[in-house]
């Protein structure tokens, strides 16, 4: 949109010296919080996303139960600090899209046939937003949902990937989000390699969309690692602090 | 649980891992993918003769045919009271499945909100509907004492190996104590003899799958109960 913005400069570094290629840094920790089945914290440069699971539970309002399977419902929700300006509290129309197509991409690795009538309460709460957070709220809610013991197929993961500067790049950033020319969010199942979100906002050519296409499914495969990762260091931490408190007794 | 974690390693897997490429037979929590036999839930992998299963670490508890479990009464209507086993799906206890003879309407009589009771699951269809009994041997309403809520997957280590875990915590505390398979424990005992047993077993429930563990409690309790009743006697002078 602005010539003058160099998002994507002569070397083919980006204004956070990142390589085309290159994510943000990553951190997952899974199970940080007490009262829910499930929890998950990530963080994804700037963006700090915080992500609960409650269930199966008792299908409320009733008449969203499904005879034959468990629903996922899912709440993305921005906290008002959560950008620049304060973004005005509640439901807007981004964030109903955002839950559902959340809810959508997870019900394809839950098994819901398991909990007929049942209800998978996922909540997502934006803490710090820095575009891309739908990517990272659903790699949180994954995470959450596997850490709260819930059966399911396999843990998504999600990343985007876009255009800059006329450069197809991988995770945007806020600047390259707002200057840039697309944003491709996406998520797959990373054992089937099926894509489970596939948005696109902006314009690009077929060759560009198959690079991003491309870029993204690379970056939610190390997403993938690093969800594992968080998981079993869960347990492992667990261990871990039962040695230290032998210690104190 | 202990025995297993003795037999080999324990390995945390994750929904989605591969547990073996099909030579195996596919167990409980895990299902086939092109051949290869993958992980259901997040879980402890485990091996037996010629079958992969994956031990749940956490979850919701799912009652299964002849559990006995512990819940508190959360509504009573006229022929039903509604408890609360901590399951996904509603528990009723039906009027004709207690012990007493209750008159249409005097459910509230017998039974009331907040009450424990320790009932039996009769049977969970196959669209999970629960059904529930108090009409059995050991079945009844649980007065006094207090309660303990841990994971349902830690119950088995609460007990140990035949009952050995749970019968040290009483003789030392001298409690009575009833365990839920739902994960909900019913403590009855002495002031600090109770806080004892309540604090030993959110030990277990803390600390997951290692060695030693009922040696561990005991010397907690040994520990703890003596140095207590020492300030009980000064609190008495």
């Amino acid at each position: 949109m602005s010539k003058e913005m160099v998002l994507v400069d002569d070397k083919g570094k980006r204004i956070d010296g990142r390589t085309s290629e290159e994510s943000r840094e990553i951190k997952i920790e899974a199970g940080v919080l007490k009262n829910a089945d499930g929890s998950a914290y990530v963080e994804i440069g700037k963006n700090k996303v915080l992500a609960a699971v409650y269930g199966p539970r008792e299908c409320h309002p009733r008449h969203l139960q499904n005879p034959t399977k468990a629903i996922v419902q899912c709440k993305y929700n921005m906290q008002a600090y959560s950008v620049d300006d304060r973004k005005r509290p509640g439901t807007d129309r981004r964030s109903i899209e955002i839950s559902k197509i959340v809810s959508e991409a997870l019900e394809n690795v839950v098994l819901t046939g398991l909990y007929p009538r049942a209800s998978i309460d996922v909540y997502i709460e934006i803490l710090q937003a820095n575009a891309g957070t739908r990517c990272a709220g659903l790699t949180a809610a994954s995470v959450a949902l596997a850490d709260a013991g819930i059966p399911m197929k396999d843990i998504v993961a999600s990343m985007a990937a876009g255009k800059a500067d006329g450069h197809v790049l991988l995770d945007l950033n806020k600047e390259e989000d707002n200057f840039g020319e697309a944003d491709v969010p996406m998520a797959i199942v990373p054992s089937t390699g099926e894509i489970v979100l596939l948005q696109m906002d902006g314009n690009m050519t077929r060759e560009e969309f198959d690079r991003a296409i491309e870029l993204g499914v690379g970056g939610c495969k190390k997403i993938y690692e690093l969800q594992k990762d968080a998981l079993k260091r869960r347990y492992s931490a667990e261990e871990a602090e039962e040695e230290d408190d032998s210690d104190e007794q | 649980m202990s025995d297993i974690s003795k037999r080999s390693p324990r390995e945390v897997v994750v929904p989605g891992d591969v547990l073996d490429d099909g030579n195996m037979r596919a167990g409980e929590n895990t299902y086939l993918l092109n051949g290869e036999i993958r992980a259901g839930i997040l879980g402890v992998k485990r091996v037996r003769q010629n079958t992969v299963s994956v031990i749940p670490l956490g979850g919701r508890y799912m009652p299964e045919t002849k559990d006995t479990v512990i819940g508190v009464i959360e509504d009573v209507g006229s022929s039903i009271w509604m408890v609360d086993i901590g399951a996904p799906y509603p528990a009723p206890l039906h009027v004709s499945e207690v012990p007493w003879k209750v008159a249409f309407g005097d459910t509230s009589k017998y039974l009331s909100v907040g009450d424990v009771v320790m009932l039996k699951i009769l049977m969970v269809d196959e669209s999970n509907k629960i059904s529930m009994t108090m009409k059995d041997a050991g079945l009844r309403k649980l007065e006094g004492g207090r309660i303990v809520k841990i994971s349902h997957t830690k119950v088995s280590r609460v007990i140990g190996k035949s009952g050995s875990m749970i019968q040290m915590i009483k003789n030392i505390t001298d409690c009575r104590i009833f365990i839920g398979q739902n994960g909900t424990i019913w403590i009855d005992g002495e002031g600090v003899n109770a806080d004892a047993a309540v604090e030993a077993i959110k030990m277990i429930d803390e600390e997951t799958v290692k060695a030693n563990l009922t040696e561990r409690v005991k010397e907690f309790l040994e520990n703890t109960i003596p140095q207590v009743e020492d300030d009980k006697e000064e609190g008495d002078e």
